[in-house]
């Protein structure tokens, strides 16, 4: 497949944060990797050609938390459905969670896993293993097996741990197979309650869950990291406290890094004050002063990436008076428009700027997984998203390719649209005109 | 134009023939009962005039009309006060303006709720003529007719006054 | 909804374009003259108790169903006699959680009761939020009064508690109210906070222990208070709310001793706020929990008032409700009708 970009602002890797766009005039791509770039002389014969005038040449981004559903959740989705949702959202890697039906703790599911990916040829499915079996939080898991099935790394999958002494135990396992942990920090004993304990869940009248339920286990997990040698990075933070102690454990040179859902960066818990469930989330969205702190923790780098937190549901999961349903919200098809209405914020100074964003889904998911950083260059693997910030388009139900479709964009009119999704050479996804 | 003096001049006939009325069917106990707010001004006004001496009854009829599916509730409701038992007792009900008779109907409905009264008469001070029940008066001060669009009201609680006003 | 949109306001679910009640789901959003036509309207309905026959034929010909999925026998009786009082048929569903846990969603169980051509329901749920829901879910037309949803709100009871304040104090301007007990579960007490605050009350304080407030409850608009008797000075009005014995064993109380010890309402302990302090209490009443016998029979309470008020209340709310939806869907068919003419 031979294919080629013209025009379009290419995003640079250089350090220099003031050119992080330089016009491109072609990107030629073949064999998987890209080929050329603004070649003088060229008898290139394309398949097909993208005309990227106005739009961003971006890698192919890195979700580090997904949920793909399959084996065992088919109302909710399909390993099919949710790669192809997230071709078109502009994401070539991810890590898919273990909750799965039956939880990938073992090599079996892995390998099934890693089957139905390479069959959809969508995007690069890296699993992630269980840390304990059946995600009980009691017993170790197979880490030996998972590595071997390919395993990048073990989850909780937002499961709680029963004890510290268990979770150091996995940490020791985890270290000697060289496999880092991804940890939803939560103390389960202090996380009751299905939205953030604040003035709203006074006033609504839901039980709220305290930041503590997480800073306390953040805390924690920073101590046994520490104490272990393991690398431990924390899955979805929501809290202020939690940026402070992170920052605080880089200093001291721990092996944590960090990644926070691109819904807590976006909202807080005003949004539920109507018992709207479309904002039922976990970890819960939290107030304005920890959304604030994310997007500086991002800004900073002391947060090294954003994630999707993709949770897609079938429809009847919403339907219920508020604690009844299930938490999650379907993002990883909309990645970049979202990132569009956090740059366009009026907050002045604490919006988040589209390029840190895409480091944020680029490079930085990179280093914690291990990974080459992803930049356009000659000889690269093309894994490259084009998208197009000018193009408005109105988010509607029966478009949305996730099964999915919890998302609270249905009917909101975004900024920016991808136009092309390039995935080892290959188009996995195209914008049909 | 029926300005104050005139309507003096109504009610004061309105009391001659009811007093004149009730003594031709032998009714020599009898209750007032007004409807909110004309009707209750007409009553005190008669009663003044005859020296009915007795408490005078308030009827809101906002939960007894019969276009609630149409119009819904009324937002100004206020409470009614019958202080007086209705069962077996005779009532000279008032109005202001009689229509099309579904005010009384509703204060005729809402009286044998209280309680079975042993006759009701129907005093108004206008009939405008345009019936849809079959309802009426058996004392009126006038009978008037208007034109299409046109509407009649009295004001008060003092000098009373009647006014005819044209269609917006 | 989303912050980042700029749609200004969000239409209210409760009311309609003019701003009339359609559902009676939670005091928050609705305005003073709102609340107090609702007094206004109960006020008219009292005396209807006090007839012969006691019923007007407002919703004569109207189904209402009792929607209840946390049993109560009061509640729910001043609901159905309320109805009745309105001339309205009356249906009455308990609705055990295992019948759910069978596997028929409320969203289906919706879809079955409205196919019975209801024209209201009255809900009461564990979950706060599921009158939301279930207004949000339910036909056009239909009207939805919440009951008591979780700890959120109790709309009626609150209403019908400020009735009685008015009733006994004229008016709700310069009056100091207390409320005392377990806030923190109580969706009476957000309701009654909400309802003083909007009709203008001039302080409401909370007294309770700090494990029985719910965390930033200033932001509900009280002062908090741990003693009791400080707590009292110069108040006018006492609302006393039920200490449910479960939160003996959440570790939240110790025992309901010492809880009456420290917040019991005493004879003595009433002594402490003005002279004509009216006493009040949701019901039903925990004697030698949170009030002592003899101030909940004392010259100073009301709760009996409340319990006849209680029926005028829903009475007056199911009517407006049910004007509300009716003139809404009248609008809609004039509007539908034009379009088609186009």
């Amino acid at each position: 497949m031979k294919i080629e970009i013209s025009n379009g602002k290419l995003f640079s890797s250089k350090k220099d944060h003031s050119k992080q766009w330089e016009s491109v005039e072609k990107i030629q791509i073949s064999n998987g990797i890209i080929s050329d770039i603004n070649p003088v002389n060229s008898t290139f014969k394309a398949d097909i050609t993208i005309d990227a005038k106005d739009c961003y040449i971006i890698p192919g981004l890195i979700d580090l938390n997904a949920s793909l559903r399959e084996p065992g959740y088919t109302s909710k989705g399909s390993i099919e459905s949710e790669t192809r949702a997230a071709a078109a959202g502009g994401v070539t890697t991810l890590c898919c969670t273990p909750d799965t039906k039956p939880i990938n703790d073992s090599k079996a599911v892995t390998k099934l896993i890693e089957e139905l990916s390479s069959n959809s040829q969508h995007c690069k499915v890296l699993p992630l293993g269980a840390l304990t079996k059946g995600l009980l939080g009691e017993q170790l898991s197979e880490y030996a097996a998972l590595k071997d099935a390919r395993c990048v790394g073990l989850s909780n999958a937002y499961n709680p741990i029963k004890n510290l002494a268990i979770t150091k135990r996995c940490f020791e396992y985890a270290k000697t197979h060289e496999l880092s942990v991804f940890i939803n920090p939560i103390e389960p004993s202090l996380h009751e309650g299905v939205i953030h304990e604040n003035y709203i869940s006074t006033t609504i009248g839901l039980q709220g869950i305290p930041s503590l339920a997480e800073t306390i286990a953040v805390s924690q997990l920073i101590q046994l990291a520490q104490a272990t040698g393991v690398h431990l990075h924390l899955s979805q933070l929501s809290a202020a406290d939690s940026v402070k102690q992170l920052a605080a454990a880089k200093r001291e040179g721990i092996l944590v890094t960090a990644d926070t859902a691109i819904q807590n960066l976006l909202y807080t818990d005003e949004q539920v004050e109507d018992f709207n469930s479309v904002f039922h989330c976990m970890p819960p969205l939290r107030s304005q002063i920890d959304r604030l702190a994310l997007i500086e923790g991002i800004n900073s780098g002391v947060i090294d990436a954003i994630s999707s937190g993709h949770r897609p549901h079938e429809a009847a999961a919403k339907q219920m008076p508020f604690a009844e349903t299930e938490p999650g919200i379907s993002s990883i098809e909309f990645l970049l428009p979202m990132a569009m209405q956090l740059q366009n914020q009026i907050e002045s100074n604490r919006c988040l700027d589209f390029s840190k964003f895409v480091e944020a889904m680029t490079k930085g998911p990179a280093k914690v997984l291990k990974l080459k950083d992803p930049i356009i260059e000659k000889g690269s693997q093309a894994n490259i998203c084009v998208f197009d910030p000018s193009m408005d388009y109105k988010v509607d139900k029966s478009t949305i390719i996730s099964t999915g479709k919890n998302t609270p964009l249905i009917n909101q009119s975004l900024a920016g649209r991808v136009i092309a999704t390039i995935f080892e050479g290959q188009m996995s996804y195209q914008l049909q005109k | 134009m029926h300005n104050m003096q005139a309507v003096d001049a109504l009610l004061s006939s309105m009391a001659q023939n009811l007093k004149k009325y009730l003594k031709e069917k032998a009714i020599h106990e009898f209750e007032f009962v007004g409807i909110k707010t004309g009707g209750v001004w007409v009553a005190k006004s008669i009663q003044q005039h005859i020296k009915h001496e007795k408490d005078l009854g308030e009827l809101d009829i906002s939960f007894y009309r019969d276009d609630f599916t149409q119009v819904g509730l009324n937002p100004k409701v206020s409470p009614s006060n019958l202080p007086f038992e209705t069962k077996g007792k005779h009532i000279v009900l008032f109005d202001d303006v009689l229509m099309s008779g579904r005010t009384v109907r509703a204060a005729m409905n809402e009286i044998f709720d209280y309680g079975r009264p042993a006759s009701i008469t129907l005093a108004v001070l206008v009939d405008i003529g345009c019936h849809e029940l079959p309802i009426t008066p058996q004392i009126v001060g006038a009978n008037l007719s208007l034109q299409a669009g046109q509407r009649i009201k009295l004001s008060g609680p003092q000098d009373l006054q009647l006014k005819i006003l044209e269609a917006e | 909804m989303h912050p980042l949109n700029e749609t200004g306001n969000m239409p209210s679910l409760q009311l309609t374009e003019t701003g009339r009640l359609k559902h009676f789901l939670t005091v928050s959003g609705l305005s003073k003259e709102l609340l107090t036509e609702i007094l206004d309207t109960a006020d008219s309905l009292i005396e209807v108790g006090e007839r012969n026959i006691k019923s007007v034929p407002l919703l004569r010909g109207k189904t209402i169903v009792n929607l209840f999925f946390e049993a109560s026998t009061r509640t729910r009786s001043t609901f159905e006699l309320a109805a009745k009082r309105l001339s309205a048929d009356v249906l009455n569903l308990n609705i055990n959680t295992s019948a759910t846990s069978k596997g028929e969603s409320l969203s289906d169980m919706l879809r079955n009761l409205e196919a019975m051509a209801s024209d209201m329901f009255v809900v009461r749920h564990a979950q706060s939020g599921a009158a939301h829901f279930i207004a949000e879910s339910v036909t056009p037309g239909v009207a939805i009064i919440n009951a008591g949803d979780g700890w959120h709100a109790h709309p009626t009871q609150a209403m019908l508690d400020m009735l009685t304040i008015r009733q006994n104090k004229g008016q709700f301007e310069g009056l100091k109210v207390a409320i005392i007990g377990d806030i923190l579960h109580s969706r009476v007490a957000r309701s009654q906070i909400r309802s003083l605050n909007t009709l203008g009350v001039e302080e409401v304080r909370v007294i309770a222990p700090e494990t029985l407030l719910p965390k930033h409850v200033d932001s509900l608009g009280v002062s908090v208070f741990y003693q009791i008797e400080d707590g009292l000075k110069d108040i006018d009005v006492i609302i006393m709310l039920r200490l449910q014995k479960e939160r003996m064993n959440g570790a939240l109380l110790p025992s309901e001793s010492e809880y009456y010890r420290l917040y019991g309402l005493t004879r003595a302990r009433l002594q402490h706020a003005k002279t004509d302090a009216i006493v009040m209490h949701p019901g039903p009443i925990n004697r030698g929990v949170e009030i002592e016998s003899e101030v909940a029979d004392g010259e100073q309470s009301v709760i009996l008032d409340q319990v006849t008020n209680g029926i005028a209340i829903r009475m007056a709310v199911m009517s407006m409700a049910m004007s509300g939806q009716t003139e809404e869907q009248n609008r809609l068919q004039v509007r539908s009708k034009e379009e088609n003419a186009k």
